[in-house]
């Protein structure tokens, strides 16, 4: 069939195509207006001239089926669909701004601006991925900030959604992805592992920070499998002054095998979130690759090569949680501090992925001018980090899998739910007060945030009460 | 408009039930019925007669290998199957038989096309169990969507215009939109003994406007079935299987 050539007032299923922003290999972007919608929209039209890759209309397929099935602000709005048979396209939300490729003239930038960078995309990727999508071709051309700061992911083209057919999985010729950012199992058709976005998210972290891309430009398969063995310089080579935080974040993401990685992008955005409490491995002090013999170790090891069965991305992510729990060290009687590890160690029992950041709050007054020192001059602050640490101690999780937070606020409810929205808290875990006089005139803190979490809230009691007698219903208060 | 599509009932009367009562709750305004009503299960009348009020009011219905083996004769299955079709024969009206043996094998409907088994030869009753078999049963139709059964737990494959065939075990209540350009091929979960390891009974809901297809799952009185093959004296493993959906 003849389609006709598309062309600035063409007007397509009621989209009337404005102008042309992007002539690409695989697809042309339009600006596009409609009488319905207000929102500014694009249009992306694939190229199905004879000749071109099958892949091509395969990978439009792909985001055809998964674009109107994803939500949130980190995606961009899908708005409608054009059919095959007629004039295929994809017409959704046009988001101002550019996509963070031209920002590579400017590498490298600073660090706290990179991790930042880090966190956005992370957490862009942890809402993705909790849609049961993996990106598979993070980079910075697919990705955008909005005005609001949120990133956003573009280009569903490469991706793998868990509950659809995985059409790009037959065309597998080459593994798809972009060279510089690919990870090492995907070089193995592996497209099922969260793990690889965090991987890619890795290798942009170490562009960004250093100025070189990890595993070069080589664009030859020959070249990209080194990957599957060899290890990037350490960043701390390239520039003498990298923060060992930063570095244990981006090796950790560059790891070869995927569950040396994080579990999951919320808790990689966790760890870029609170800087402080980056637990420094080995990996943080190096500055050399590692040395030959691992390599060809690795180069030889044929486990790493087969292909493991991986459950649902739902699975993997929910294996790996992040788990708050709050205590409160003030008031708080010893046995439902005691209460609260029992729990805390039983959810986190079963959850060898989880990580757990203890909470505390530290009241403020509300009129009074609070001052950091105790009576004694103590740093209260501090003191109750040191209490954190003690009461967290027991459960044996070490600093990888756990940390403390001291939150000053004068609500303590807002302030452990601010807490959770910010991190993508799984699961909160919160002490209840008993027979209070405070809570009875106040109400509840953990009724607060048991109504209004973003998640799942466990209220743990110390004791089971003994059962009272029944009060007698009076007809005089009733 | 959203059709109901239900294969293998197997004269199970609770699993046939709850998917007709299920598909009714989700708004299905049509029913496609593809084979095998009867064999292995104790409710061969009811289910046949159902079937049969079905077609009536406007559903399409399609024959199956077991019931093909009420009247054919020269039809081979394994041994428990074989008991339970002869019982089955001893409880079907000459009506009822009759009305199986009139099914046709395969129904167009626009582009879609409802069969038992493989397309490329129907009354063979060849399995579609892997991406080669899909990719022979999908070359012999024109149609873009082909739903079957037969095979008792559900899969969906997709050719691509240059001949690829990519398979998915489909996830239970996600929609999936059957993209123009592509042909597919669904094998549906059996209504009443599903073989996937999951005893709730197995059908489809069909959005024909948007074409999404989604794979249901509705639960059941699986005892109360696995107690009434019992109590007819069928073969017990018919009966134990309903309870691990093997």
């Amino acid at each position: 069939m003849v389609k006709p050539k598309l062309a600035a007032g063409t007007v397509i299923d009621g989209f009337k195509l404005e102008e042309c922003l992007h002539r690409g290999g695989m697809a042309t972007l339009w600006s596009v207006s409609s009488a319905t919608i207000a929102t500014p929209l694009l249009m992306k039209v694939p190229k199905l001239s004879e000749g071109e890759d099958p892949a091509a209309i395969v990978s439009f397929e792909m985001e055809q089926m998964i674009m109107p099935r994803l939500s949130g602000v980190r995606v961009p709005t899908f708005f409608a669909a054009g059919d095959f048979a007629v004039q295929p396209y994809i017409v959704m939300e046009r988001i101002a701004g550019t996509t963070l490729l031209p920002r590579l003239r400017e590498l490298p930038l600073p660090y706290d601006e990179v991790a930042d960078l880090g966190l956005r995309v992370a957490r862009a990727l942890d809402e993705l991925h909790r849609q049961h999508v993996i990106h598979l071709d993070v980079k910075p051309s697919n990705i955008m900030l909005r005005p609001t700061g949120e990133a956003v992911l573009l280009d569903f083209g490469l991706s793998h959604h868990d509950q659809l057919p995985d059409l790009m999985q037959e065309e597998f010729r080459v593994p798809f992805g972009t060279a510089p950012y690919i990870a090492p199992e995907q070089l193995l058709g592996v497209r099922n592992d969260p793990r690889s976005d965090l991987f890619a998210t890795g290798a942009l972290l170490y562009f960004f920070s250093t100025g070189r891309r990890p595993f070069g430009e080589r664009e030859s398969m020959a070249g990209m499998r080194k990957r599957l063995w060899r290890d990037p310089v350490p960043p701390r080579r390239l520039r003498g002054d990298y923060p060992p935080w930063l570095q244990e974040i981006v090796l950790r993401c560059l790891e070869i095998e995927p569950a040396w990685r994080y579990p999951t992008a919320a808790q990689l955005a966790f760890e870029l979130s609170h800087r402080d409490q980056v637990k420094l491995t080995a990996r943080s002090e190096r500055v050399e690759r590692d040395p030959f013999t691992t390599v060809l170790r690795r180069r030889f090891n044929k486990d790493f090569t087969k292909s493991i069965r991986r459950p649902s991305v739902a699975a993997q992510i929910s294996a790996g949680p992040i788990v708050a729990v709050a205590i409160d060290l003030a008031e708080g009687p010893a046995e439902l501090n005691d209460a609260l590890r029992d729990t805390t160690g039983r959810i986190l029992a079963t959850l060898p992925s989880a990580r757990l950041a203890c909470l505390n709050i530290l009241k403020l007054g509300r009129l009074t001018i609070d001052t950091t020192l105790d009576e004694r001059g103590h740093n209260k602050r501090i003191d109750r980090l040191v209490s954190l640490r003690q009461w967290c101690e027991p459960l044996r999780l070490g600093e990888e899998r756990s940390s403390v937070h001291v939150l000053e606020a004068v609500d303590p409810a807002s302030a452990i739910l601010e807490f959770a929205n910010a991190n993508h808290v799984d699961h909160i875990v919160i002490g209840a007060r008993q027979n209070s006089l405070l809570r009875n005139f106040l109400g509840g803190v953990s009724a607060k945030v048991a109504a209004e979490a973003p998640c799942t809230v466990t209220v743990v009691r110390s004791v089971r009460a003994p059962t009272q007698a029944p009060i007698e219903a009076s007809p005089a208060i009733g | 408009m959203l059709m109901a599509l239900f294969a293998d009932i197997h004269a199970n009367r609770p699993a046939f039930s709850a998917c007709l009562a299920q598909a009714q709750t989700h708004g299905a305004e049509h029913n496609i019925l593809l084979g095998d009503y009867v064999g292995y299960g104790a409710d061969a009348e009811w289910a046949v007669t159902t079937v049969m009020d079905l077609v009536e009011k406007g559903a399409t219905a399609v024959r199956g290998n077991h019931d093909n083996a009420v009247s054919d004769r020269s039809e081979t299955m394994n041994p428990e199957a074989q008991v339970a079709i002869e019982w089955t024969r001893g409880v079907l009206a000459t009506a009822e038989r009759g009305f199986l043996a009139a099914l046709p094998l395969v129904q167009n409907d626009g582009d879609r096309l409802y069969v038992h088994a493989d397309v490329s030869k129907p009354q063979s009753w060849r399995y579609v169990m892997s991406a080669e078999d899909a990719a022979r049963s999908m070359v012999a139709t024109s149609a873009a969507v082909t739903f079957c059964g037969h095979v008792h737990r559900p899969m969906l494959y997709t050719m691509s215009a240059t001949g690829k065939v990519t398979s998915f075990t489909p996830v239970t209540g996600s929609p999936i939109q059957l993209l123009p350009g592509r042909r597919w091929l669904a094998v549906l979960g059996a209504v009443g003994q599903p073989r996937d390891g999951n005893p709730a009974a197995a059908y489809a809901i069909f959005d024909t406007d948007r074409r999404e297809l989604t794979f249901c799952r509705a639960p059941y009185d699986v005892e109360a079935a696995a107690a009434a093959i019992r109590s007819k004296g069928l073969p017990p493993w018919l009966a134990d299987r309903l309870l691990v959906g093997r």
